[in-house]
């Protein structure tokens, strides 16, 4: 399947597939209109924040809010342990398809014992949030430290300090895959290269922090919470769950959401505590995390260590490979997501791309005293990347191929789907050698061989990368959401509908955070029903407004969201050719939508236009035959059937030159070509992908959460945790080929993950590449100078 | 998250500030640019108990030429410094600096004086001015003082300047003649604080170092004097390179600080790269001239 | 500490507004909350991000550096204020066009910054482009669409292209 779909309504004169409509919310955003949840003050609004706990273990001993309730524009102080009275029971951060797995009974305010530095131990509400830091200084809280496990090379070992004792051992969880004859093939295998590679800790740093704002009716047990959020109906899901409130009567609403990135897809206790506020003192409360508590708090993610090794023959073919990762997460499995997935992720995609099917994995992930780790943008793949395509590049230096032949053997060739990858996941539609030689061609690879050989002879080290990558997009039910328990819809749905005045009205359960999802729905349903842009508005972020749908995680917005707007379009196109067939006393298949007009098919003679069959539909109903009640209104859902993943591919290539004296990098050029199946809209599409690369590149050059030995933040400010600023990206090319996936008829797969995913194994290779002449080789990320001279052997 | 409750004043004129800062000393702080003041502020890691406002003091703006200095009043924001053509002809080594100082926005609202004043030891203008020997302007109760920059910097955001006093304005010297500057900084981004830097202000004559002066700051607890180093280097002669010995008497100059942006050897490199590669730039620009 | 508020007396995008402020109070928390201004957003309030920048006494500055009670006398202009007049509404199109955002909220602090960049500069390369851009950050784009919005406002307006 796949490859050659072809689709009437989407390809035809009209259609807005593959056209760059701007989006209706960059037009706001650009005045200064965007609304925020920060924007939004509802009448009698107080304010949360909150007393972090500053150590990474302690017991509580004491607390003592006398002094900040008895501030006069103190509204409510509570504790941990009133938090817990209002909680049905404690979140678990476990899916049952981890069956293994282990984890402590959390709520979402610390009772008794801290577990990591920045935990909420008492939330102070006052008229504004000024006032409520002024109260929060007012509390005391007596401490006892415990001892703490700060790094997860600690953690395991027999004898080390407990994150929980109830649990008996920090180890959360472990699973071992071994496909094939991994012993057997690294017996026999021509060479071997292995490396161990470390990974630091980063987080999501949405320029928006966490928001929200909640706002309960205690008459009618009504709730409503704006919040930035990607999965507003999950957050209504979890809320009632957990405050024990009537889930119908809960509405979210995701406003502008200012930056997520896998970020704001979980449960964090100061935004249920700021909830349960509001239903404490039937007020409105709003909770803004600042950037401080954003670094102490926000999921954090990437703290692996990978040792690797591969398998590879004298003619370059990857014989085996075997790798095993200790990742590090924080004291609790993140509710309800787990944080387990993302070693799961690296398990499954290292190697990926390739066609050897000898493959051992093990994962084993510890606690920790640190902040919960759980999913960002490209859970697990920049790592599993990274350690792959290092080795790739290891084992060519080893044969002596460059490093594009060496991929151009091994990749899975792309008349070979479907098949499995030696991890045993199923992928299909995939191009592998199209992209790669796209590539080559795009960076004009021979040339740039040259050039970097010429500047070499005059001491100048630049690198060429090139990394190939699979990257596992909108998952379906039968992995680890839905079957693993979680209230999470993998499934989502569209609403689409007619008006009486014609115009169309698109409502979706996945979620815009700027990726321009509404623009995609926009663009799926005027094509499908033939219809002006501007006839059609797409709502979503809202769950009295839309239906029910999982929103947008794991690259699924267009794949899972577009699928089933397609389909509902289609189905009102079916229904309305009925209709107006009806009243022009035509063959419904003769007829055809234009441009909002009911035309005769191959003439394109305006017959009846769609705001006049609206207002008959809706209003002169009578002029129908009664066999024909006109629905209007029409909801599909989508979901993947057998299939983990919709699985993409691609291939990077980065340039960079790296001065060996002050070991700094500086990116010169970087391409992307990916495959994504059918791109709606190119501009949104390309943005993403290079959106994407520069978060991978922040990762693989600076950014890092640095810890020390008692588990203490020591860089929790925008001032010491860099990020990427302009001066220091380079500009990024990006091409796509286009092989529709065969699991649904519009053929898109995800392709917000796909720069992030694999731009530090790129950078790192490149990196590599520069550097190679001098006898150095870093295996560490983010690559900062002294890591660089460090591999030089410079200090 | 948000400042913490302070009174905020804005004098009228210096006298009344310094009458301020006299009567309420520790509990105050003075509010020039705010670029380094307000963040603190902001994260509540500073809870002065007054806030003095000196932006409407226009004794303390602008730059004016003087016999043999220029005189930048403390005020003086950095944009103007930077857009001065008094500033390019007589100090070019403020000229070469400034660019570094972080992102328009915070050129727009920090000053000079305030650069001075607080004396990060990561910032470029301490540095800049203890590598010309500026005269920094300081008035108190006391009256008005001038100090040296070699006495002015004592350790981390620690001067000479008393809690009762204001620094007005700093003297820079006019370029002699035949001098040439450079300035290298190391910031893992454009417009972040130095790891490292130098800067160097030198008289060289057929490529032999005949006086030199090289500061250097971001790695150390405050702007430092080369010494060592520079004794090594007087009298030498450049031909492409510079014995490495001579670099590693900056190991006697210099205790770098090791901290989350990098250890104690690795700015010691640093140094000694950017030492190599000040000279150099430095040499370069007397054949130039 | 007694709760004595400061009486200032400011322009904002053109109005002439007076307002009692705590101390405190920042310039874009004043903004935000007293004349319910929101286009000027709060994303670390200590100095780094830029998403605050708004223009005061005809330059750029960030917001959360400057407080409230310093602007008694002072010409503030927001991201508001510029839509209105009209002067960035070609450089405001084109990053829509560009698809040079995608959260937004960013946007209004780049756009004050590279406002200030096209009143400056007639025609830079590229690479000061990015260098005068960089005191702002956005974690969406990856900075790429935002360049060339600007580069093409700067080169459309040296050409006298509307």
């Amino acid at each position: 399947m796949g490859g050659e779909t072809t689709i009437g309504p989407l390809d035809r004169q009209h259609s807005y597939v593959g056209r760059n409509l701007p989006r209706e919310k960059a037009k706001r955003a650009v005045k200064g209109r965007g609304r925020y949840t920060d924007d939004i003050t509802l009448p009698r609004t107080v304010h949360a924040a909150f007393v972090r706990s500053p150590y990474a273990h302690a017991n509580i001993c004491e607390i003592n809010i006398e002094k900040a309730i008895a501030h006069p524009e103190v509204v409510l102080v509570m504790t941990g342990s009133e938090m817990r009275e209002m909680c049905t029971g404690p979140w678990l951060g476990t899916l049952s398809v981890f069956e293994t797995m282990k984890t402590a009974p959390q709520y979402p305010m610390a009772v008794d014992r801290v577990c990591w530095q920045g935990e909420p131990v008492v939330m102070v509400v006052a008229e504004s949030r000024a006032v409520a830091e002024d109260a929060a200084e007012l509390v005391s809280v007596v401490y006892e430290e415990l001892p703490v496990v700060a790094h997860k090379e600690d953690a395991l070992e027999p004898g080390a300090n407990l994150v929980h004792k109830e649990l008996n051992e920090n180890l959360a969880y472990e699973k071992v895959i071994d496909n094939g004859d991994v012993g057997k093939a690294f017996d026999e295998a021509d060479h071997i290269v292995e490396g161990v590679f470390k990974f630091g800790r980063h987080t999501a740093v949405s320029l928006e922090t966490r928001a929200l704002l909640a706002s309960y009716e205690k008459d009618t047990e009504e709730l409503t919470i704006y919040t930035s959020s990607q999965t507003p109906h999950m957050i209504q899901a979890i809320i009632a769950k957990t405050l024990g409130l009537p889930e119908h009567k809960c509405r979210v609403v995701a406003p502008f959401v200012g930056g997520s990135f896998g970020l704001k897809i979980h449960s964090f206790g100061d935004e249920f505590a700021a909830t349960a506020a509001s239903i404490k003192l039937g007020r409105p409360v709003k909770f803004i995390a600042d950037r401080l508590e954003s670094f102490l708090t926000d999921i954090h993610a990437r703290e692996n260590k990978v040792a690797g090794k591969m398998a590879i023959s004298d003619e370059g073919k990857i014989q085996a490979l075997e790798i095993d990762i200790l990742s590090g997460v924080g004291a609790y499995s993140q509710y309800p997501r787990t944080s387990v997935f993302e070693a799961n992720q690296i398990l499954n995609i290292t190697g990926g791309p390739y066609k050897h099917q000898n493959y051992k994995a093990r994962m084993r992930v510890a606690y920790m005293h640190k902040v919960p780790t759980s999913q960002y943008r490209a859970v697990g793949h920049p790592i599993g990347n990274s350690v792959g395509e290092a080795l790739v590049d290891m084992a060519a230096e080893k044969v002596g191929l460059d490093p594009i032949e060496i991929r151009r053997r091994n990749v899975m060739e792309d008349d070979s789907y479907p098949r499995k990858t030696a991890s045993g996941i199923e992928v299909a539609d995939m191009s592998h050698q199209a992209c790669l030689e796209t590539l080559v061609e795009r960076m004009c690879y021979k040339e740039l061989l040259a050039e970097r050989d010429a500047r070499r002879e005059k001491g100048i080290y630049r690198g060429i990368g090139i990394a190939a990558f699979i990257k596992g997009t909108a998952p379906g039910p039968a992995g680890y959401y839905g079957a693993g328990g979680a209230p999470i819809a993998s499934q989502d749905a569209a609403t689409v509908k007619i008006e009486p005045s014609g115009n169309i009205i698109c409502s979706v359960g996945v979620t815009d955070q700027g990726q321009g999802v509404d623009t995609v729905m926009q663009q799926i349903t005027a094509s499908v029903l033939g219809v002006p842009d501007e006839m059609v508005r797409v709502i979503e972020g809202d769950t009295d407004a839309t239906p029910y749908g999982g929103g947008t995680y794991a690259s699924r917005a267009t794949a899972i969201g577009g699928e089933a707007t397609y389909q509902a379009a289609l189905a009102l196109r079916a229904e309305l050719l009925v209709i107006a067939g009806a009243l022009l006393q035509a063959n419904p298949e003769q007829i055809d939508i234009l441009n909002g007009n009911i035309v005769d098919a191959g003439t394109d003679n305006i017959r009846i236009s769609l705001s006049e069959l609206g207002r008959i539909a809706h209003f002169q109903v009578a002029q129908l035959p009664n066999e024909i009640e006109p629905q209007l209104s029409h909801t599909k859902r989508f979901r993947l059937r057998d299939a983990l993943y919709i699985f993409t591919n691609g291939i990077q290539g980065a340039y960079v030159e790296v001065d060996p004296d002050t070991g700094f990098i500086t990116l010169l050029n970087h391409w992307v070509v990916e495959d994504c199946g059918r791109v709606i809209n190119p501009i949104l599409a390309d943005e993403q992908v290079r959106g994407g690369c520069v978060q991978g590149i922040g990762g693989a050059l600076y950014e890092h959460c640095i810890y020390d030995d008692q588990a203490q933040l020591l860089n929790g400010s925008l001032v010491d945790y860099i990020v990427p600023m302009a001066s220091e990206m380079p500009d990024i090319d990006v091409a796509h080929v286009q092989t529709h996936t065969g699991v649904s008829e519009l053929g898109s797969k995800g392709v917000g993950e796909s720069g992030t995913g694999a731009a530090p194994a790129v950078v790192m290779n490149a990196v590599n590449d520069a550097i190679t002449p001098l006898g150095g080789r870093v295996f560490e990320q983010p690559m900062t100078p002294e890591v660089i001279l460090k591999a030089l052997g410079k200090i | 998250m948000k400042a913490p409750k302070f009174r905020f004043i804005k004098p009228q004129s210096l006298s009344e500030a310094i009458g301020l800062l006299s009567e309420f000393e520790d509990e105050a702080r003075i509010l020039a640019g705010g670029q380094s003041l307000i963040p603190t502020l902001n994260m509540r890691l500073s809870q002065p108990e007054v806030v003095i406002d000196i932006n409407k003091l226009d004794e303390l703006k602008g730059i004016s030429l003087e016999t043999d200095h220029v005189r930048i009043g403390a005020m003086t924001r950095h944009v103007e410094v930077m857009g001065s053509a008094l500033v390019n002809e007589n100090l070019p080594l403020i000229a070469e600096a400034l660019p570094y100082v972080a992102h328009v926005a915070v050129r727009n609202r920090g000053t000079f004086g305030g650069s001075i004043a607080l004396a990060d030891p990561a910032a470029e203008l301490p540095a800049c001015i203890l590598a010309l020997q500026a005269e920094i302007v300081l008035e108190g109760p006391q009256g008005r003082r001038k100090v040296d920059a070699d006495d002015f910097f004592h350790g981390l955001y620690d001067t000479a300047m008393r809690p009762d006093e204001i620094l007005t304005e700093v003297l820079l010297p006019l370029a002699k003649p035949g001098e040439v500057f450079s300035f290298m900084e190391l910031s893992r981004r454009k417009g972040d604080y130095a790891q490292a830097g130098v800067a160097c202000r030198a008289l060289i004559s057929s490529k032999t170092f005949e006086n030199i002066r090289l500061v250097y700051f971001g790695s150390e607890l405050k702007p430092t004097v080369g010494e060592n180093v520079i004794r090594a280097l007087e009298g030498q002669t450049w031909s492409g390179d510079i014995d490495e010995k001579i670099f590693s008497q900056l190991e006697d100059d210099l205790d770098p600080i090791d901290n989350l942006h990098g250890s104690a050897a690795l700015k010691m490199h640093w140094q000694k790269v950017l030492t190599k590669r000040a000279i150099a730039a430095a040499v370069e620009k007397t054949e130039l001239v | 500490m007694e709760d004595e508020k400061i009486q200032i007396a400011l322009r904002v995008n053109g109005e002439q507004i007076t307002a009692s402020v705590e101390a405190r109070t920042h310039l874009v928390d004043f903004l935000r909350s007293e004349l319910e201004l929101t286009g000027s957003h709060l994303g670390c309030e200590h100095g780094i991000c830029g998403a605050c920048s708004v223009r005061l006494d005809g330059v750029v500055v960030r917001g959360c550096l400057v407080l409230a009670a310093q602007c008694d006398g002072a010409e503030v202009t927001t991201i508001e204020g510029l839509t209105e007049s009209g002067e960035i509404s070609d450089l405001q199109e084109r990053f829509v066009n560009r698809n040079a955002l995608q959260c937004g909220f960013c946007t209004p602090g780049m756009l004050m910054t590279a406002a200030e960049l096209l009143e400056r500069k007639k025609s830079v390369p590229r690479e000061e482009i990015r260098e005068f851009m960089s005191g702002n950050f956005c974690r969406c784009t990856g900075y790429h669409a935002i360049i060339d919005a600007i580069e093409e406002t700067m080169n459309d307006r040296r050409s006298g292209v509307q």
